[in-house]
């Protein structure tokens, strides 16, 4: 405990979000107004799931781990439809953007504000699970001491990484999936999720959960990655820095 | 409140979009102001005045020069230029508020979370003599309307107050006024700030080396705030000021009480500003009328300088050379540095006739100004720092108010693209702040904290 333990997790927590925030989205008017676009729609969804959870609460009493699963569930799928409605507003934007600009392109593509909402659906997500767990630890205790994992802290804070990571690349896939009309991208987004929670109901057995979400966060990304139109070769090409050769147009006069 | 720079405001001639955006050449600036001053200090804290017009008045002059002279050939590509650029500066106009909104919040979150002063019970304002020390719900409820009824009263006898001294010419009245609130501000407020941080953290100062550092740190801010200075020094003072501000209000203000202030004031705001007769409106518009900027050092600028060619900034000089011009010409907001008043908001639209006609490049390379009042900020990081020291889920419900918050800035500042009008900037934001505190703290919280007790994500 201590400032020690409440910065480590902190970073391992925020940390690949807080690069991805500095390098892609603190430079872009746009893409920060989209960020917190999108976590005001997560919490939207938040409310509405605990509205439901409250509710469900009062009417069946004072149970409170026996419902606890379907409420994550509902969580689950609440936060997919805020992503859903998300697309739907930034889809509109996007082409109220195009229409003002003046060479028909909005300055902002559908993919780049899918990654941004899904970013910021990461981080708020990830705030939210996280933050009080922060300002525990920078104080005075002992973890565990009732018999709970010792590992409390830092286990947090992977998951929370692997969560942030997750929503961007949920973000990506459904998105792409709503343009194009596939169920498939949007069942794999919901269904990864709701796999995702559910691992997590395996905690404390650490094994079990955190290392599944990992391979899920690996193969998600891998998903995403080649659903915003990556690949192997497009990698190598990136890698070995190769220049390509330009396309000119050689004019001969006619002298 | 929020206004609109608009070409369209002008009274001369029938505006339309059209002529007013091409004629004017100046993608509008959106002034942001709503009136509060931060400086009003002490007693004066309670005399929550709107100087909405204040800056607005000469940039709707400004702006509002129409002659009509436009080149038709460019007619639709700088009106299409013109709207992009108005979303475009939008979204850039947009951060440029997030940016201090979220520096005051984060200063003011910051305090409350570690000096344990702000969050102690140390008596009460005399605007909210009814005390909530009360057992039953209903009289506690009871006192804190009576305590908003109160305070909302004070508030609209100062306002009509300021509004009758401005219509009656008293500058020099207004003028003391505002130097003494900033005063009190800048150097008693920030003495107890100080005192109060170094006793948190039980760091030992001498006097000496507390009168210089007090003494360096108000004057420099006397002459920020209301002479010349560096954009951002001045707007760093702003912020403080605004944030000290906060602080006392977080601190004297009963519980129920702020909550209660927090709502009506967002609906004082609303109706001020819109209502025909709202002494907010009548400001603005004997500003429009009188052509000049008042009220210095209450609203937050983020203007950068234009300075190629720069006659001295003289808002008489307009008219006739805009006729000369037809070109980009279009309004360069001046330094915020000379913030005298006369200087402060004018619009250089006077350049000499040897300036060339300016193409659209200069034009896009222009920064143009965004304003919001000193109230907003004290009224947003009131409503922040009282959900970090009042709320029992802690950081939660911090960050739900600080989003909430944050889009209804954004949205506001979308109406005012859509309405080109001025428009008050606290309801969207407090409504939201207020209905996600609520939620969060009462809804939202028990869910996650059973969450984080078994470790479970969503």
């Amino acid at each position: 405990m201590g400032a020690a333990v409440c910065f480590g997790c902190a970073a391992i927590a925020f940390g690949p979000a807080a690069a991805l925030l500095l390098l892609t989205v603190a430079a872009e008017p746009l893409r920060i107004i989209v960020l917190v676009a999108g976590a005001f729609f997560w919490l939207l969804s938040l409310l509405a799931a605990s509205l439901l959870r409250f509710v469900s609460v009062q009417l069946s009493g004072r149970e409170d781990a026996a419902p606890l699963l379907p409420g994550a569930a509902a969580a689950v799928l609440l936060q997919e439809l805020g992503r859903f409605a998300c697309f739907k507003l930034l889809k509109k934007a996007d082409e109220g953007l195009a229409t003002l600009s003046e060479d028909g392109r909005s300055p902002i593509s559908l993919r780049q504000m899918a990654y941004v909402s899904g970013l910021s659906f990461g981080i708020i997500s990830g705030a939210f699970s996280m933050v009080n767990i922060l300002a525990d630890s920078a104080g005075p205790g002992t973890v565990g001491i009732h018999g709970d994992s010792p590992y409390y802290f830092i286990t947090s804070a992977f998951l929370t990484m692997a969560l942030v990571l997750l929503h961007t690349f949920w973000g990506i896939i459904f998105f792409d999936a709503c343009e194009r009309r596939r169920a498939g991208g949007l069942g794999l987004v919901v269904g990864g999720h709701l796999l995702a929670s559910g691992l997590t109901f395996l905690n404390p057995w650490y094994e079990a959960s955190l290392g599944p979400i990992f391979i899920l966060t690996l193969c998600t990304g891998l998903c995403a990655f080649s659903t915003a139109g990556g690949s192997f070769s497009n990698v190598l090409k990136c890698l070995s820095c190769k220049q390509e050769p330009e396309g000119r147009v050689v004019l001969y006069s006619a002298l | 409140m929020i206004t609109f720079m608009n070409n369209s405001d002008s009274e001369e001639e029938p505006c339309n979009e059209r002529t007013s955006l091409m004629s004017a050449e100046s993608p509008p600036v959106p002034s942001y102001q709503d009136g509060l001053p931060a400086s009003e200090a002490g007693e004066a804290q309670a005399h929550r005045k709107r100087r909405a017009g204040s800056s607005r008045g000469p940039n709707n002059i400004a702006g509002g020069e129409t002659s009509g002279l436009g080149i038709p050939v460019r007619e639709s590509a700088l009106e299409n230029e013109e709207e992009e650029l108005t979303l475009k500066y939008g979204a850039k106009h947009v951060i440029m508020l997030f940016v201090p909104v979220t520096l005051c919040m984060i200063v003011v979150v910051a305090t409350i979370k570690s000096v344990r002063f702000y969050t102690e019970k140390n008596g009460q304002l005399i605007y909210t003599p009814f005390s909530e020390d009360t057992p039953s719900v209903g009289q506690r409820l009871l006192n804190s309307v009576l305590n908003t009824i109160i305070m909302i009263s004070v508030i609209i006898v100062m306002t009509v107050f300021l509004v009758l001294l401005y219509k009656y010419r008293c500058y020099k009245f207004i003028h003391g006024w505002l130097i003494l609130s900033s005063l009190m501000l800048l150097f008693l407020f920030t003495y107890i700030y100080l005192g109060e941080v170094l006793k948190t953290y039980n760091v030992a100062m001498d006097y000496p080396t507390l009168f210089i550092v007090i003494w360096n740190f108000g004057a420099v801010g006397m002459i920020c705030i209301h002479w010349k200075g560096p954009l951002q020094l001045q707007q760093a003072y702003l912020i403080m000021i605004s944030a000290l501000m906060a602080l006392v209000f977080i601190k004297y203000l009963p519980e129920w009480s702020a909550w209660v202030i927090l709502g009506a004031i967002s609906i004082y705001d609303l109706m001020a500003v819109l209502c025909p007769k709202g002494p907010l409106r009548m400001l603005v518009e004997t500003a429009q009328e009188r052509n000049e900027p008042i009220f210095p050092a209450l609203i937050y600028s983020s203007a950068m300088m234009w300075t190629v060619g720069m006659a001295k900034p003289d808002t008489a000089a307009r008219g006739p050379s805009q006729q000369a011009w037809g070109a980009a010409e279009d309004g360069r907001e001046h330094l915020r540095s000379p913030s005298h008043a006369e200087s402060q908001m004018s619009e250089t639209r006077n350049p000499g006739p040897t300036r060339p006609v300016t193409s659209l490049e200069e034009l896009e390379e222009e920064e143009r100004g965004v304003k919001l009042g000193l109230g907003d900020f004290i009224f947003y990081s009131v409503l922040v720092g009282k959900a970090a020291a009042t709320a029992s889920g802690d950081w939660n419900t911090t960050l739900a108010c600080f989003v909430a918050i944050l889009i209804g800035l954004c949205l506001t500042l979308l109406l005012l693209a859509v309405f080109k009008k001025a428009l008050p900037a606290l309801p969207i934001s407090i409504t939201f702040g207020l209905i996600f505190y609520f939620s969060t703290d009462n809804l939202v919280r028990p869910f996650m904290d059973t969450l984080a007790s078994h470790q479970l994500y969503i």
